[in-house]
């Protein structure tokens, strides 16, 4: 197991740059996410660190070895793809044991490695089938038993889930995480799902055109985004946004929004007086009480058997608001609706969080 | 772990062994750069080197030779006479004889192959019991060695040991049962006809191909829509294979206006050079009378009108796009 | 409406089956007429099967006269040749697949251009190129001439099949330890094999049937090939129909078995071109 040091990474793409300068350090035994849009990078520089692509700029240091001179084969990494990228002809068994097959390593030791894993894993029974007899899902385990088998410094994995369906998609992140936790290995995960960045990660790399736009536990992520991107890109049902002033109102401040409604805040925030402000709340922390809040016609009604996600019309704008409580409320009619104050994200005209 | 040293295309290899983490700002080293975009030339260079040698070089070769007299049983020969060889041509009347024959030859050839290669690959195109069988059997044809095809109908023309002059003149159609092959009048037929037998399916497979691709719930669409047989035959098949009938016959009229063997076999150009084409000219200038400077002159001629060829193609498709 | 259903089935039948007789009919002739003895050849000319059948002209294309040296070398020059451009063909359609370099569009000008001019015309300098070097009337400039004209088709057949490939297990295999080569070797053409074969029987079958080339560059019987040979015997002995329709069919032979192996692989080859591993 290893650390991984990345360095002023550029990228470009003959005179196309696709990623912009990053710099990330990933701890010895963590389990880091990269996730974004697609075209944001993030299996660019997976790639990178794989050796599949030429570094542009910067430096990339596996285990303290800086590996940017080194072929793919001479790395010591271990990586899953989306598409599994079985061999086709050789058995279960084979594909797993090919690695070390070409380290010349000895039969038995060969051999073992391959029982362990395939117990691990649940493949003990499928060593001698071909891909093509095996289910998605038996693929996608059989190619993390190929990179286990490796004991390598890093897992890279590239979306490994994307080509499921839900189902198998929800039981095979469970069996990465049980994975992770058993074998403490440092892993970099690229995906484009939220989902399974916030279960999967230890901390979040959020990518997004190039750059890296914030690093984080996922709870950071999720309560304290760093600018509008993070903020609409984690969570979901996506966090609701709106503009508005910010002004002094009264005796603290608020956000006064386009048809004059003034949206109260906590406190105050690093920001001028009239200054233009993006708000930013969940649907989950939209409240839907009896008690002092704003009469809002409902347009849409979304049960989704575990909540309800209510669009509703309010603040001038749209805003999507997601409870847990039995709704028996008909699109047209009326739901009193606030803004905890302390629920709000602030963010100025660039898109930067503020405060 | 053991290092494998595999002697591949692109084996240059390199060991950082030093730690280092001062993060300059350098990137993939030049010697491994080169390493990584020299392998698709390596891979490509051994194909990419014999037909450079062995095709582009005697092209310009024989370019030159146009404008010297090459003769090889003449050990005195190789000297540059300029223009001689194009003016001994424009005077040549086989010469431009061989350029309508060409025309002839390459028309009536495609034309012929592309229609029964058509309808033979509509009766293909639906599945029927028998129908692996039929199409391996009727495909035969193309298995068969240009030359042999060419020598088997030389034989079946000749009345000595063939049937079809006695076939032609128990139907009606010869005055006597002649060998095509010797009358100077309709003697281009006889290579034709093996052409066309030995061509239709090319045209079959690349039409079969083509209209398999075709999606067949159009089909059905059109069928609930109302189109009979002939309709849907208009509408959905034939701008479907548009664009490849156009490409193939284009391409393949090239081709087979170039396709000398079959001519050289079954009638050596005669008689008396009256079945001549432009290509079968070059090789028996070149084969039987040793004139290489001459013959390449011809090919000199040919190869003209084959970019004049090309690149009315390339501005009718400019045209054509331009109105789509 | 099933009267019609009916006929439309009689006419197709009809139609096909007239295809099949016109295409087996010129080889049904050449086998007939090998198996026609000499004193019925004329007598019987136009007969569709002989009265009396005999081998005698097979075995005198197999004892007396040079034939089997016709075959023989048409066999290892077509063998050679398949097997060479097949390796070249791998290695540059591999190339096109595979990467992205400024020299491809180069390449792939320069190979779709040897398809398009007369070869014929190459016939005067490759003659005099290869006396030099000793080449001219010997296999292997045969074999020279025949891969070099043979590799830009078998390398756009090759390139196609590779394309059917996903890049993804080369990447696997070099992430497992493997250089490009080896991983190119071990993993990618194993999973080739129909497409090799593909270009094997099409290269075999090319140069089986060439002639303009043979007939120029050889000139004696020790390197005639089989085209070349059957030329020369039949100028030669213009009367032993028997003999040459024999000979004929033997140089059939091979030529149909490679085809018939083939022939599947080429409406799928042409329609898709892609191989679901």
């Amino acid at each position: 197991m290893a650390s991984i040091d990345i360095a002023a990474i550029h990228k470009s793409y003959g005179s196309i740059p696709v990623l912009h300068g990053v710099d990330l350090t990933i701890r010895d035994g963590e389990f880091v996410v990269l996730v974004g849009p697609s075209g944001c990078g993030k299996s660019t520089l997976l790639r990178m660190i794989a050796g599949l692509e030429e570094i542009s700029a910067g430096e990339i240091h596996i285990g303290g070895v800086c590996v940017n001179d080194l072929q793919p084969k001479d790395r010591d990494i271990a990586m899953v793809f989306q598409s599994y990228a079985l061999y086709p002809h050789m058995s279960v068994a084979d594909n797993m044991s090919y690695s070390l097959r070409l380290r010349r390593a000895a039969k038995e030791v060969i051999a073992g490695k391959i029982a362990t894993a395939a117990t691990t894993l649940g493949l003990e029974n499928l060593l001698q089938r071909r891909p093509r007899a095996l289910s998605g899902g038996q693929r996608q385990r059989v190619a993390m038993g190929r990179a286990i088998v490796r004991a390598p410094k890093a897992f890279l994995f590239d979306e490994p889930l994307s080509n499921l369906d839900a189902r198998l998609r929800e039981q095979m992140r469970g069996e990465i995480k049980r994975l992770h936790l058993r074998l403490g290995a440092t892993s970099i995960y690229v995906t484009h799902d939220q989902i399974e960045a916030m279960t999967l990660a230890d901390r979040i790399v959020a990518m997004n055109a190039g750059l890296v736009q914030q690093v984080g536990s996922p709870l950071d992520l999720y309560a304290r985004p760093a600018n509008l991107f993070v903020a609409g890109f984690i969570g979901s049902p996506a966090m609701n946004m709106f503009e508005g002033t910010y002004r002094a109102h009264g005796a603290g401040f608020a956000v006064i929004t386009k048809d004059g409604a003034a949206i109260p805040l906590g406190r105050a925030y690093p920001c001028e007086d009239g200054t233009s402000v993006t708000v930013g709340i969940r649907p989950e922390h939209v409240a839907i009480s009896s008690a002092g809040g704003v009469a809002a016609p409902v347009d849409l009604v979304e049960p989704t058997g575990f909540g309800t996600i209510l669009h509703l019309r309010a603040f001038g704008t749209d805003l999507k608001a997601f409870t847990l409580e039995r709704q028996t409320v008909r699109v047209g009619e009326n739901l009193p609706v606030a803004l905890p104050p302390e629920r709000l994200h602030l963010f100025d005209a660039q898109g930067i969080r503020l405060g | 772990m053991g290092r494998i040293h595999d002697q591949g295309p692109a084996e240059v290899h390199e060991e950082v062994t030093t730690a280092s983490l001062t993060a300059t700002r350098r990137s993939t080293p030049v010697l491994r750069r080169l390493a990584v975009a020299s392998e698709p030339y390596l891979y490509s260079a051994p194909a990419v080197i014999l037909i450079a040698a062995v095709m582009l070089v005697p092209l310009a070769l024989g370019f030159s030779y146009a404008f010297r007299d090459v003769k090889l049983l003449d050990p005195f020969s190789g000297g540059f006479v300029g223009l001689d060889h194009f003016r001994e041509l424009m005077g040549d009347k086989t010469f431009f004889r061989a350029l309508k024959n060409t025309v002839f030859w390459a028309g009536a050839s495609v034309v012929l192959q592309f229609s029964f290669g058509l309808i033979l690959a509509l009766l293909l195109d639906r599945p029927f019991r028998g129908r692996a069988i039929a199409q391996a059997l009727v495909f035969l044809p193309w298995a068969v060695p240009s030359f042999l095809s060419g020598l088997n109908w030389a034989w079946m023309f000749n009345p000595v040991i063939g049937p079809i002059p006695h076939w032609l003149f128990a139907l009606g159609l010869a005055d006597a049962p002649d060998n095509i092959l010797s009358d100077p009048h309709n003697a281009m037929w006889g290579p034709i006809i093996a052409n066309v037998w030995w061509g239709i399916p090319f045209f079959a497979i690349t039409l079969l191909a083509a209209l398999q691709a075709i999606p067949r719930d159009l089909y059905e669409a059109a069928s609930i829509d109302g189109a009979n047989a002939f309709q849907r035959f208009r509408s959905i098949t034939l701008p479907f294979l548009a664009p490849t009938i156009a490409i193939t016959i284009l391409l393949r009229t090239v081709w087979i206006a170039n396709f000398a063997d079959l001519i050289v076999v079954m009638t050596n150009g005669g008689p008396a050079d009256r079945t001549q084409i432009v290509a079968s000219y070059i090789f028996t200038q070149a084969f039987r009378r040793l004139d290489f400077g001459y013959a390449s002159a011809i090919a000199v001629v040919l190869l003209i009108l084959l970019m004049a060829y090309a690149l009315l193609i390339v501005l009718l498709r400019q045209s054509l796009l331009k109105r789509a | 409406m099933t009267r019609r259903f009916i006929l439309g089935t009689i006419a197709h039948r009809l139609a096909i089956l007239a295809y099949v007789a016109v295409a087996l009919f010129p080889l049904y002739w050449l086998l007939k007429v090998s198996v026609t003895p000499n004193d019925l050849l004329y007598s019987e000319g136009v007969r569709m099967w002989p009265s009396r059948t005999s081998f005698e002209h097979y075995a005198f294309v197999l004892e007396h006269s040079d034939f089997p040296k016709f075959f023989k070398n048409s066999v290892i020059v077509s063998a050679s040749t398949a097997f060479i451009v097949t390796i070249l063909a791998s290695l540059a359609g591999y190339a096109l697949s595979r990467f992205a370099f400024r020299g491809k569009y180069w390449i792939v000008v320069l190979m779709l251009l040897t398809q398009m001019f007369p070869l014929v015309m190459l016939v005067a300098p490759i003659f005099k190129m290869l006396a030099p070097l000793g080449l001219t009337n010997s296999l292997t400039g045969l074999v020279v001439v025949y891969v070099a004209f043979n590799v830009p088709f078998a390398t756009f057949l090759m390139q196609s099949f590779f394309d059917g490939i996903p890049k993804d297990l080369e990447e696997a295999a070099m992430i497992d330890g493997a250089t490009r080569f080896r991983a190119f070797r071990q993993i990618i053409l194993p999973l080739t094999l129909p497409g090799i074969a593909a270009t094997l029987g099409f290269v075999f079958t090319a140069a089986w049937s060439e002639l303009l080339f043979a007939l120029m560059l050889i000139s004696g019987v020790d390197a005639s090939t089989f085209p070349v040979g059957l030329l020369t015997f039949v100028s030669k002995f213009s009367v032993d129909f028997g003999q040459m329709m024999a000979a004929g069919v033997m140089a059939l032979i091979p030529a149909c078995l490679f085809f018939l192996l083939i022939q599947r692989y080429l409406v799928q080859g042409l329609t898709a071109g892609a191989v679901k591993g």
